[in-house]
């Protein structure tokens, strides 16, 4: 079961790298709903299978790797663009970023202790890793709707640490917080769209109004 | 259950207001609303209701210290959006209308909350439900603030659910049974594992901070609070920052319990001494009213969390801090609304002689300018003062020091803007604007309100308050 568990993870991890190193919406847009619905199977794979821990994995799937993809390809769509052109970090300077993020990942969540049962598991370092990926993405990329990627990747690391909890808290705040995301994601992408209107873009080098 | 009334009744309203068909009519659901939420919240602050310690959301003492306060500011600019949105009639208020009332509500539960988890998702729903209220002027610089707000504040409560469940694990490695109330957390206090506390604390002060505005955290404040209408800044600044604080102040008491209280002291004091530092360099340099506003606040955010380092006496001078500086805060954004309105401009170079053309506003700018920078008989100046004894009693003399010169170099930032604004000669184009937009009774009233408020829990302040602020230190300071 860890190692299935662990082979996720490191899906996962890839995934990060994958999105880091392409400059192409579409792609990296995949790369977000692969590593959503590879999240949404680990909650199947750690608990004891009731209807409660297979619903929510099922939203999770549907949400990560359905819903907010297709949203974000729409505004994709709407917007008008396929790649990004000129990046505030460079590509392959990411990918080394992102690189040497996940070696610091694994090296940190060594210095913190586990209980027995979440030893041999890459669940922390993965948390971290994709944590630093989606700092990365939201400093390095201009285009909203890569940013908005970012976030997601930001928040699927979170997620990756929330499992270590699941045995402890009740899956009621995890709902709560699953919903609270959804509805962060609709919110986003309506402003994405009324960026798009207001100022015929989506690149936010143009939101450069508002400085001293 | 009359604290629980505290968060539906609001959310009812906002209900309400979603299906109410009159445009005209819907802002009074604002007043309607906040006079229901401040009769329960003071009948709660004098009448304190019992609560068993493990329940997720009670009127505890913190919550009685702090939002009694929220709710007055509410109140106030619930009132005067009647008339601004009167004034505003060419854009929808649906929107707008309900989700005030949905953020009082969530400000409501996150000030109760005493679940690390449920603190955390009223946290981000107020976050989100206050975007659209940000971008109420539709216009591009709007967007632009919107959406640096929805990055940077997204990160920030991201961050803070990481450090949610880096507490929660810390409290899982040390044989908790996943019980993440306050109250459980701090008895099993140097249970906890220590790497995790440490882990948690930062993030949670990253997190939290950043929807506080503390600096370095504190970009998105200028431009939100800039581009905001005048009611949703005095709200942002007054209430959403409270609950952050307040969250900061239960974290913090934790992580006392697990015995790394002077760690988590000397972070809180160098962070808010930082956000003052930075705020007063700003305040000198910039040129525009409103983003004046939002560094002031930054400042404050920085007063309020050098008081939450400084001990027991200091939590309870910062305690005294949020309530004078949440209604000064009101009374300040509400005149600067009225100038920004009658100029047609907000930036020193481009308006001036307002005492001409607004005199009312301009005369509570001026007297909120010596209410913020703390000069007598002002609410801040007597929290203040208690935070600087508070200061020196736990021998933190060289923070003191800087959070005086702060102070200094703010006062002069602040007099420098202000004067510019509310003296001289009026532009011709104001002349034009201040005749569209004449100053009213309904404008000028709650901010006044306000501003009396501030004086008056500064020099009388009522002895249920005293009550309140030490009935909340003793629940932060409890030593299992």
């Amino acid at each position: 079961m860890n190692s299935s568990l662990n082979l996720l993870i490191g899906l996962a991890m890839g995934l990060n790298l994958v999105a880091l190193g392409s400059g192409r919406l579409p792609s990296v847009i995949r790369a977000v709903a692969f590593q959503g619905m590879a999240l949404g199977l680990m909650p199947i794979l750690m608990e004891h299978s009731n209807w409660l821990v297979v619903t929510v994995s099922l939203g999770t799937i549907a949400i990560k790797g359905f819903v907010i993809p297709f949203l974000l390809r729409r505004a994709m769509r709407a917007a008008n663009i396929e790649r990004e052109s000129e990046p505030f970090i460079g590509f392959v300077p990411s990918l080394l970023l992102g690189a040497g993020g996940t070696i610091a990942a694994v090296a940190f969540s060594r210095a913190l202790p586990l209980l027995p049962e979440h030893a041999g598991l890459l669940l922390v370092p993965g948390a971290l890793a994709s944590v630093l990926t989606g700092f990365i993405m939201l400093i390095g990329r201009a285009k909203a709707i890569l940013q908005v990627c970012g976030y997601l990747i930001l928040e699927n690391g979170i997620y990756l640490f929330g499992l270590l909890l699941i045995h402890a808290t009740p899956l009621l705040v995890e709902a709560g917080i699953l919903l609270d995301l959804t509805v962060g994601i609709f919110v986003i992408g309506i402003i994405v769209d009324r960026i798009q209107r207001a100022f015929d873009s989506l690149d936010t080098r143009k939101l450069t109004v508002l400085r001293e | 259950m009359k604290e629980l009334l505290l968060i539906f009744v609001p959310f009812g309203g906002a209900g309400l207001a979603a299906i109410w068909p009159n445009g005209r009519t819907r802002p009074f659901l604002l007043p309607a609303v906040g006079i229901v939420h401040t009769v329960i919240c003071l009948w709660l602050l004098v009448y304190p209701p019992k609560f068993e310690p493990q329940t997720w959301l009670a009127f505890d003492p913190l919550a009685r210290a702090v939002l009694p306060a929220v709710s007055l500011l509410f109140l106030a600019c619930a009132v005067y959006g009647v008339t601004y949105l009167r004034v505003r009639a060419e854009r929808p208020n649906r929107v707008f209308v309900t989700l005030m009332l949905l953020v009082l509500g969530l400000l409501s539960a996150g000030h109760q909350a005493r679940h690390l988890g449920l603190l955390w998702i009223t946290t981000e729903a107020v976050t989100l439900a206050a975007v659209p209220l940000l971008h109420f002027n539709a216009t591009p610089r709007a967007f632009e603030a919107t959406w640096k707000y929805l990055l940077v504040g997204g990160t920030g409560v991201a961050l803070s659910l990481l450090g949610s469940f880096a507490l929660g694990y810390a409290s899982l490695h040390g044989g908790g049974g996943g019980d993440l109330t306050f109250v459980a957390l701090m008895a099993q206090g140097a249970g906890l594992s220590h790497p995790w506390v440490l882990t948690a604390w930062v993030l949670l002060l990253v997190g939290y901070g950043t929807k506080m505005g503390l600096a370095p955290m504190h970009t998105w404040k200028p431009d939100a609070y800039g581009e905001a209408p005048g009611i949703v800044g005095a709200i942002l600044a007054g209430g959403v920052t409270t609950v952050a604080f307040t969250a900061l102040l239960r974290v913090r008491a934790v992580v006392h319990a697990a015995g790394d209280g002077p760690m988590a002291d000397r972070t809180l004091i160098a962070i808010g001494v930082f956000s003052m530092v930075v705020a007063a360099l700003f305040l000198l340099g910039t040129r525009d009213m409103k983003r004046m506003l939002a560094y002031s606040s930054v400042e404050h955010m920085g007063i309020l969390i050098i008081g939450a380092g400084f001990g027991a006496p200091g939590v309870w001078a910062a305690l005294f801090h949020v309530w004078s500086n949440s209604l000064t805060k009101g009374a300040l954004f509400l005149s600067v609304g009225n100038i920004h309105r009658a100029a047609g401009a907000r930036t020193m170079d481009e308006v001036g002689g307002m005492s001409a053309i607004t005199p009312y506003s301009a005369g509570i700018f001026v007297a909120g300018l010596f209410a913020v920078t703390a000069c007598p008989p002002f609410g801040p100046f007597f929290s203040e003062l208690a935070l600087v004894r508070a200061g020196f009693s736990t021998g933190h003399s060289g923070a003191v020091a800087a959070f005086l010169g702060c102070l200094l170099f703010a006062f002069f930032g602040l007099t420098r803007l202000v004067f510019a604004i509310v003296d001289g000669k009026p532009k011709t184009a104001s002349k034009a604007s201040g005749k569209r937009f004449p100053e009213t009774a309904g404008v000028i009233i709650p901010a006044l309100v306000l501003m009396a408020l501030s004086i008056w829990v500064g020099i009388a302040t009522p002895s249920v308050l005293h009550e309140a602020w030490s009935g909340a230190v003793a629940q932060l300071f409890l030593t299992p």
